[in-house]
């Protein structure tokens, strides 16, 4: 193991003077605006490829921020690069859903047919190969990323004539695809009404005029020009929705703590980070139905007090950023952003700030260090960020999908949405079918669906041969359940006393091919990868269980390995600084209670049943 | 100011609002380990050493950051806590190269001794002291000797060992907070996290001034005094108490003493500076040994010098400024005085010369 032999692997670069120039006006543009570090890094590294020191010393003076903090914040995205590139950046995803579908065999074909390793450029300058730990596709497993573009399902054939296309100087311009992946529309529907994909794949996200006349921004003026703030605030309170994102808290409630707030300004967040391994639905209302996440915004800072906006969008999401941006650029023009919506005194804005590589950052208060330019460390809390968020004003962060709930609940009602669902869990969720079963695919039900129903009746069963073995609900950080959670209605509550958790609604289902510790070894790599480095527990611990894991599918693990997992996972859950520390353990603590034996069958017996591990 | 009271290891504490329990606790003279937490500093909750259990809470919490509240019943060294501390510590011994225990450790694993590269900071490392406390060992999982870590030796003042380096920020917030040079920060992301300059650029080659405060800040072997190595082991080294002949600030130094010479200057935690230095008051000592410095008063005379005694030389000067003032004139006679002095020698001296010598003609070097 080698840590930083070498400082300064960066070198010198001559900039010219034209690029300096633009770069200077980049800063221009953005020098007054605090949280300005992220957006020009970005830009700068749009134009040049790659951010040198002499770029990174012009921004740090332009911007009047230390260099050494320029370089500490853009070192911890992964998206950053300080060293040229080569034209074509290719991200191969490592995360657990593309593992289960076998990138590790598609990562060497393209090293094969590159030529070159991971980290490498062609010697035309043409391609970089590079690993991410998601690239938030996993309903087209295996995937990879060439610049802004995806190209999923991949196989030898494909890659062969993806880089031949590419060599030929056939590039493709994301802005001209419909969708990153697949069209919504083309997936088994639900019989049953759809409250928050209702008009995706239905109307060009291009044009405000398709979304007014799906009734958009009624419920934005209905809010704002007959109803109070608190009076939004209860009705959505009445609806019992709760939070998308992962966690599951009443989204009434948490407004409720924030509008009797008398400190100005306060903030709206949108959480469009979506990195949690299987999760794609906010990606397909962002590119479907961007008004309607900007209309929830919208609605959220009414019912809070809030004049302004953000919408942190995961870097890899190219498609939403753009699909975003001109929709707030013509709800703008149109007077449904901006001052003095519908005559009345109140006025939103929204802006669109871009992640760059980083797991940690869709954790609400790493999400808002981001946004003001840092290192993406969550804070302590409490202060939460609801008292003490953004620029350490009152903040209301809440996902995609819950913020895109809320137009419905406004115009029909907190009481008829409470009629869908369940008791524990209201209104409709969109579930996400990963891994082994025939058409991966993402579906909008009412909560309370079965995971054999989804699983059977939309995702037309498993695969071919395939018996089921276990899935992981909720993201990669959840537990996992066997066969018998089958028929547990999917809410909250009830995954939670199986052991696994709904969390954003996320199903990788995996058959008898995957091997439990393979997988957990790809879980454990995503959260070695992912871990900001903040506390001990688990910057020091996911590289270690790694370790011991990767031995373990070697044929070289020891007896007590298991015993240290189970002492690591324990202090880390206990003393981790925050819920990635806390959580990374949960699915190799379940996995070792649920498959003990396939653990020790490698230890002992160096046997795998699966046939996926290879011992020397 | 109003106290309230939480209950700490079954005894009753009394907190002001605003408190944490780290501070709580100390002040009850309650020991809670620390090794992140620096004085006067942000504390940042990141190595959680001090994880207390407090009920209700899910987790453990960190005392040097979660606010004491009235009634809060907090467990400092319970099984559950000790168990993570344990292996908290555990976990930094195998991040880095913590060879003060190679002895114990990796003699049998075929690691040679005299390949190791003796810790400066052995007796005064507080990992060690943490490891010692609670007796944990490096485990056999941690990186193996030969693992190679960035070492940066460069410049004159400042060794950078990163094979030491536990990342608890404390050199951070140092340099930070304490002040203010904003010359590093925490670059990188996870088990790669390391220390950064601007560009990542070794100390010499970036906004570092070398005030050496992150060496102070340090609580293992990763920042080193580079004059202080291999000049002895902490325990045979003397404190004396000084004050920085510099500048007319005054900061309390410690000189480290050792058969007689110094070793080390380190910032006193007094007033004026509370442990702060600069480049000069902390590494600007080499004249007090130097051989050229001058020890005794020299006269000129036919052109070269001789010793002489203050007496003399103090006769000397007097008699001669008495002679030009008379002859001269007291205006023919200027004063330069120096900032390495207090405020009150310059006062005494601009006194002498005016109201003594009878000039206006008195100046300082500061002005320069």
């Amino acid at each position: 193991m080698i840590q930083h032999t070498q400082s300064a692997s960066q070198t010198a670069a001559d900039i010219s003077p034209e690029a300096l120039s633009k770069i200077e006006a980049i800063i221009a543009r953005y020098q007054d605006q605090p949280g300005a570090l992220m957006p020009v890094l970005q830009e700068a590294q749009d134009l040049l490829g790659y951010l040198p020191v002499a770029v990174q010393e012009r921004i740090a003076a332009g911007l009047n921020i230390p260099g050494s903090e320029v370089f500490g914040t853009m070192s911890f995205y992964s998206m950053y690069a300080w060293a040229p590139k080569g034209k074509y950046v290719i991200r191969m995803c490592e995360s657990p859903p593309c593992h289960v579908n076998g990138s590790e065999n598609i990562l060497q074909v393209l090293k094969q047919e590159l030529g070159i390793g991971v980290g490498e450029t062609t010697t035309d300058g043409l391609f970089s190969l590079e690993l991410t730990a998601c690239l938030g596709v996993c309903e087209v497993a295996p995937a990879m990323q060439i610049n802004e573009v995806v190209f999923g399902n991949l196989t030898r054939d494909k890659i062969k004539q993806v880089l031949n296309d590419y060599r030929a100087g056939k590039a493709v311009d994301y802005k001209q695809l419909p969708y990153t992946t697949n069209d919504f529309r083309k997936y088994k529907q639900s019989p049953q009404e759809l409250v928050v994909l209702d008009n995706v794949g239905v109307i060009d996200p291009m044009k405000i005029d398709d979304y007014l006349a799906k009734g958009g921004y009624s419920a934005l003026k209905k809010a704002v020009t007959s109803m109070t703030p608190e009076a939004v605030v209860e009705e959505v309170k009445t609806s019992g929705l709760r939070g998308r994102g992962g966690a599951g808290f009443p989204c009434g409630v948490k407004w409720s703590f924030t509008r009797p707030l008398t400190a100005t300004p306060k903030y709206i967040v949108c959480n469009a980070d979506e990195g949690e391994p299987g999760t794609i639905k906010d990606r397909y209302i962002m590119e479907g139905d961007p008004h309607k996440v900007l209309e929830g915004m919208a609605i959220a800072g009414f019912a809070v007090g809030a004049s302004k906006g953000f919408i942190y969008v995961r870097g890899e999401y190219y498609l939403s950023k753009y699909r975003l941006q001109n929709a707030i650029d013509q709800a703008k023009a149109q007077g449904y952003l901006g001052d003095k919506l519908f005559g009345t005194d109140f006025s939103f804005d929204v802006e669109v700030r871009s992640g760059f590589g980083s797991y940690v950052c869709g954790e609400e208060t790493a999400l808002i260090e981001s946004i003001e330019g840092h290192r993406g460390y969550p804070r302590a809390k409490p202060p939460f960020p609801g008292v003490a968020g953004l620029w350490h004003q009152p903040t209301v962060v809440n996902n995609v999908e819950t913020l895109a709930s809320v137009p419905a609940i406004i115009n029909r009602g907190g009481d008829w949405y409470k009629t869908l669902g369940t008791e524990n869990t209201t209104g409709t969720k969109i579930y996400q079918i990963i891994g082994h079963v025939k058409t991966p695919q993402i579906v909008e039900v009412p909560v309370g669906i079965t995971l054999r129903e989804l699983i059977d009746t939309y995702c037309g069963g498993l695969r071919e041969g395939s018996t089921f073995k276990m899935c992981q609900t909720g993201g990669a950080s959840a537990g996992l359940v066997t066969a018998d959670a089958l028929d547990v209605p999917m809410d909250l509550a009830s995954l939670a006393q199986v052991g696994g958790a709904l969390g954003s609604g996320t199903m990788l289902v995996m058959d008898q091919s995957v091997c439990v510790v393979d997988f957990m070894r790809s879980v454990a790599k995503f959260f070695a990868h992912e871990s900001c480095g903040q506390c001990t527990p688990c910057r020091e611990g996911t590289p270690r269980i790694l370790e011991t894991l990767t031995r373990i599918c070697q044929g070289q693990g020891q007896e007590r390995d298991l015993d240290f997992l189970e002492r690591l996972a324990g202090t880390m859950v206990d003393a981790s600084f925050c819920p990635l520390g806390q959580t990374a353990p949960g699915p190799l603590m379940s996995a070792l209670k649920l498959f003990r034996p396939e653990f020790e069958e490698h230890l002992k017996e160096k046997k795998c049943r699966a046939g996926v591990c290879r011992f020397a | 100011m109003a106290h309230s009271t939480l209950n700490i290891n079954g005894t009753t504490v009394k907190f002001t609002p605003g408190q944490t329990i780290l501070e709580a606790a100390r002040d009850a003279g309650i020991d809670i380990p620390t090794l992140c937490y620096l004085k006067g500093t942000t504390p940042t909750g990141s190595c959680r050493v001090c994880v207390v259990e407090v009920e209700g809470a899910r987790t453990l919490l960190p005392a040097c950051s979660t606010p004491a509240a009235a009634g809060m019943v907090v467990q400092t060294e319970s099984e559950r806590v000790v168990a993570a501390r344990k292996m908290v510590i555990e976990l930094l011994l195998a991040s880095g190269n913590h060879n003060c225990f190679v002895y114990a450790a990796q003699r049998d694993q075929g690691f040679k001794v005299e390949d190791a590269i003796f810790c400066e900071a052995e007796g005064e490392c507080q990992l060690q002291a943490l490891a010692e406390r609670y007796q944990v060992f490096p485990p056999s999982y941690a990186n193996p000797p030969d693992t190679k870590y960035y070492y940066e030796d460069n410049n004159s003042m400042i060794v950078r060992d990163f094979s030491k380096c536990i990342m608890c920020g404390r050199c951070v917030r140092a340099c930070c907070e304490r002040q203010v040079n904003l010359a590093i920060d925490i670059g990188y992301r996870g088990s790669h996290n390391k220390i950064v300059a601007r560009g990542d650029y070794p100390y010499i080659d970036s906004d570092c001034v070398f005030c050496g405060e992150c060496v102070q800040a340090c609580p293992v072997g990763a920042l080193l005094d580079k004059a202080a190595r291999f000049q002895g082991r902490p325990w045979e080294r003397t404190k004396v108490r000084s004050t920085c002949p510099y500048c007319g600030v005054g900061c309390q130094i410690d000189l480290h003493i050792k058969n007689g010479r110094i070793v080390k200057v380190t910032g006193a935690d007094e007033i004026p500076n509370e442990g702060r230095l600069c480049v000069k008051g902390r590494f600007g000592w080499g004249f007090v040994h130097h051989p050229d410095r001058l020890t005794t008063p020299l006269i000129k005379e036919n052109g070269s010098f001789r010793e002489a005694s203050w007496e003399e030389a103090l006769d000397l000067t007097a008699r001669r400024l008495q002679e030009i003032k008379d002859q001269d004139g007291a205006d023919k006679i200027g004063g330069w005085c120096s900032a390495r002095v207090t405020n009150e020698e310059n006062y005494l001296f601009q006194k002498f010369m005016r109201a003594v010598i009878g000039t206006n003609h008195v100046d300082h070097c500061a002005r320069l």
